[in-house]
């Protein structure tokens, strides 16, 4: 035999392409994430969790396909400790595919911050007309933790990245726990303060709370406005919410209450628009402001006429108004002539933009519809 | 730089020459061995590849990511990497001790023993990293020629079928894919003459595309597939070629592990180790051949037939000195045989005997209301079922049946059915890719709960019916 021995230690630090190929998979499984949106925004779990809570979004596995056997229908060899015996289990397994699920397609769950849903969500969104008008707070200090740096002021301590660099190094020397902290575990964030020119907006979100409103519409109004708002957030920083909820009468609400509320009675949808056209023309000048009326509405209102004064109050909202979203919510495809949706009809006005859901996955795309910038829209509805 | 000092180095070397010696003198004959020690990232990027080098594409980086995320979170590690090429190339982990990289020296000599000598290798390609990185050469320039996203489509679609090669077809059809590869030189394509050029049919009997049915079904595309540019068919090419070097590999997994788990195991007992390193050694040993539930752990089973092996030429019983004229203490030669002249197949059927199926406690299993239940333990079924599973190393057996089906030029595909059904949802989406390829409706011809069935894709939707 050649006696040839060759052993080296050469530097490798420049290597990338590993993580560059990694790089690309983790775009794939971002653009995964973008495919199952429709499905997302509706989630319970996703709505109700906050910010900065992980959720597992079950995607397509990235896996290519390939001719394989079904390993759910043939048999297969494996070895135990001595003694088996046919008909028992086989020890320390779990099943090989998750139950329900559809032969030929592998799912596995990625792991994502609903905030970086979000900014998955409105990357290509924005409000739509939006101009600016002279105002005096026009800019905003946008104060944003961009950066995770190795030192920095106690105060500024990233807690959970510094757990995990903990971790991290416990685990390499072979102890995946919590421990012993040393200075090169500790994280810290870092921000950034940027100035950017805003233009001032109001948002005018209201809320249909009648009790023709049945659970699915109560849950798709929520759903809706929890994203608009997130999307509000993340996108702008100098957007003012006025939020009413309105049954027969209408009332300004804060927050919560809006989104906790649930009452009964008949509907004047009148009555919200009316108080709209009031916030608006004593708080929200148009001629400093761009504003934003919502309605969310199953449509169900008293009566013709008061359909009649809502349609002149609408027409009056839209020439204050940037844009006009009204949404109308109706399980299933069950159509009525006699909806809030058909007396807004003869409205032509590109800002007026109206959607109808019938759904939860219709929820992302009525989102797209109120949200996707341009000026003059063609006609909707 | 790898995190070694120099004391480190010296310390293997002198264990490595050691290792030398010992296999040199036990008769183990491997090509020359470049060795370096290397970080964590290396390793498993290399492991990812499984060639340095290597084109880039996301499912490298998908395996890159799992192995890293493995190793940080201490779940697993791997150990070595060896190349199969001459002068080999292999790979040592930089955070192992000196005992625990002897081990994994004497192991990876052992398989670049086996690489030299078994058969199934006589072909590969020995200068295969130069290969390699030659081909990702060539495919970064068609990214920058055509675009990365549409180069990473045109991947994925031909990696989707990569296994789909046929390692025998010199074998089979001797000098014919040289001819064939001639004849396919770029503006030689027969579609591409004008009508008029195009040789007069046969009068009597028109030419069947294959004229056998083709088990490559990479060749078959890269000759027959109507609409691919030129780049399209080097893709191939390059894949098809990868994967033909690859191939001996799998169809050796449980005789190569085997093979270096007796000699890792044999050369380490030979050196002069501390207590505390025996105990080491005999630690690792037991974690890389710990038997699998789920599985056939290739480290484990692959020695034990070894083992037996030789005990049996060693020491043979009456009845095989009596029927098989077998002398006493040819065991060692006999295994030299072995690793020279089989693979997993013929490795299991020959020497997997119905004692060994019972000591090391096989058994059949299978999925019942989703979960895994034992449902055989005879020695016969056992073989047949764990040979079954390394037939055309593990994938199902496709070949193309006609490339003018329905006078059409669609593409007809059977899998030779052999009593295991295929996943009817992957083999669908995998109809699509190949649509891709070959540019018009495409055809599979399979057995769905004993029903011959047609799976097939017209570029719009996929139809399943009765053949």
């Amino acid at each position: 035999m050649e006696r040839r021995l060759s052993l080296q230690a050469n530097d490798w630090s420049l290597h990338r392409q590993g993580q560059r190929d990694a790089q690309r998979h983790a775009e794939k499984v971002k653009e995964a994430i973008k495919e199952r949106l429709p499905q997302l925004v509706a989630e319970e779990a996703i709505i109700t969790a906050s910010g900065d809570k992980v959720v597992k979004v079950p995607i397509r596995s990235l896996e290519l396909p390939r001719f394989r056997y079904d390993f759910g229908r043939n048999k297969h060899v494996g070895q135990g400790d001595g003694g088996s015996q046919a008909g028992q289990p086989v020890a320390g397994s779990g099943t090989h595919r998750g139950a329900g699920q559809e032969p030929g397609v592998d799912y596995l769950e990625a792991e994502i911050q609903i905030d970086d849903l979000a900014a998955i969500l409105f990357e290509d969104l924005g409000l739509p007309n939006l101009t600016h008008k002279q105002s005096d707070a026009l800019e905003a200090e946008a104060m944003e933790f961009r950066d995770v740096v190795r030192h920095g002021p106690m105060s500024n301590l990233d807690k959970r990245r510094t757990i995990r660099e903990n971790i991290r190094r416990n685990a390499l020397s072979g102890h995946a726990r919590f421990g012993g902290i040393r200075n090169d575990d500790l994280r810290f964030k870092m921000h950034i303060s940027t100035r950017r020119p805003e233009t001032n907006a109001v948002i005018v979100a209201m809320r249909d709370v009648s009790g023709s409103m049945g659970d699915f519409e109560k849950y798709i109004s929520r759903s809706f406005y929890f994203w608009m708002l997130k999307f509000l957030r993340t996108k702008y920083q100098n957007v003012r919410i006025v939020f009413i909820t309105h049954h027969t009468e209408a009332k300004e609400v804060d927050e919560q209450t809006f989104f906790s509320l649930g009452e009964s009675g008949g509907t004047k949808a009148s009555s919200a628009y009316e108080l709209a056209l009031n916030v608006v023309k004593e708080r929200y000048d148009p001629s400093r402001w761009n504003v934003y009326p919502f309605h969310f509405s199953d449509g169900d209102n008293w009566g013709d006429s008061d359909n009649q004064r809502c349609l002149a109050l609408v027409r009056e909202l839209i020439d204050l108004s940037s844009a006009v979203g009204y949404g109308e919510i109706r399980q299933g495809d069950a159509r009525s002539t006699s909806t809030l949706m058909s007396a807004f009809q003869p409205i032509a006005d590109p800002r007026f933009i109206r959607v109808e859901i019938h759904d939860k996955k219709d929820v992302y795309p009525a989102l797209r519809r109120f949200f996707e910038p341009g000026a003059a829209r063609p006609r909707a509805g | 730089m790898p995190n070694v000092d120099d004391n480190y180095l010296a310390a293997l070397e002198r264990r490595m020459e050691q290792v030398y010696a010992i296999a040199e003198r036990q008769g183990l004959d491997p090509f020359p061995i470049n060795w370096e020690v290397v970080p964590a990232e290396v390793m498993f990027e290399l492991g990812a590849y499984g060639l340095p080098g290597r084109f880039s594409h996301w499912t490298h980086g998908r395996a890159y990511h799992r192995q890293k995320v493995m190793y940080d979170y201490g779940l697993s590690k791997i150990y070595e990497l060896v190349i199969n090429t001459n002068p080999s190339y292999a790979f040592l982990l930089d955070g192992n001790s000196v005992l625990q990289n002897t081990l994994i020296v004497a192991h990876v000599v052992a398989h670049v023993d086996f690489f030299k000598n078994n058969v199934y290798f006589a072909d590969t390609n020995r200068g295969m990293v130069e290969g390699a990185s030659a081909s990702a050469d060539r495919i970064r320039r068609y990214e920058f020629q055509h675009g990365r996203r549409k180069v990473e489509e045109f991947l994925d679609a031909v990696l989707s079928i990569e296994e789909h090669v046929d390692p025998h077809q010199r074998l089979r059809h001797p000098g014919k894919e040289r001819r064939e590869s001639a004849k396919a030189k770029p503006g030689e394509y027969d579609d591409l003459l004008a009508p008029h050029e195009r040789p007069a049919p046969h009068p009597t009997k028109p030419r069947r595309v294959p004229e056998r049915p083709e088990k490559d079904l990479l060749l078959f595309l890269i000759q027959h597939a109507p609409d691919l540019e030129d780049w399209q068919r080097d893709v191939i090419e390059i894949v098809r070629n990868e994967m033909l070097y690859f191939v001996p590999q799998m169809q050796t997994k449980i005789m190569n592990e085997g093979w270096a788990s007796y000699w890792h195991s044999r050369i380490v007992r030979e050196l002069e180790l501390s207590d505390d390193e025996y105990i080491e050694f005999a630690r690792m040993h037991a974690r890389v051949v710990a038997p699998s539930k789920h599985d056939v752990n290739p480290y484990h089973v692959g020695l034990k037939i070894f083992e037996d092996v030789e005990r049996r030429w060693n020491d043979p019983a009456d009845e095989e000195r009596e029927r098989f004229g077998r002398q006493r203490g040819e065991g060692r030669a006999k295994i030299f045989e072995v690793r020279q002249l089989e693979s997993d197949v013929s490795f299991l059927r020959n020497y997997l005997t119905d004692k060994l199926v019972e000591e090391l406690d096989l058994y059949i299993y299978q999925m019942q209301d989703d979960k895994p239940v034992v449902v055989e333990k005879d020695a016969e079924k056992v073989r047949q079922i764990i040979v079954g599973s390394m037939t055309n190393f593990g994938v199902p057996y496709i070949q193309v049946e006609d490339g003018d089906y329905r006078k059409a030029r669609e593409l007809y595909l059977r899998h030779v059915y052999e009593g295991r059904e295929i996943d009817v949802g992957y083999a669908e989406r995998v109809l699509r890719y190949i649509h891709k390829i070959w540019g018009r409706p495409v055809h599979l011809e399979t057995v769905l709960d004993n029903q011959p069935t047609l799976l097939s894709f017209d570029g719009r939707e996929n139809v399943r019916k009765a053949a």
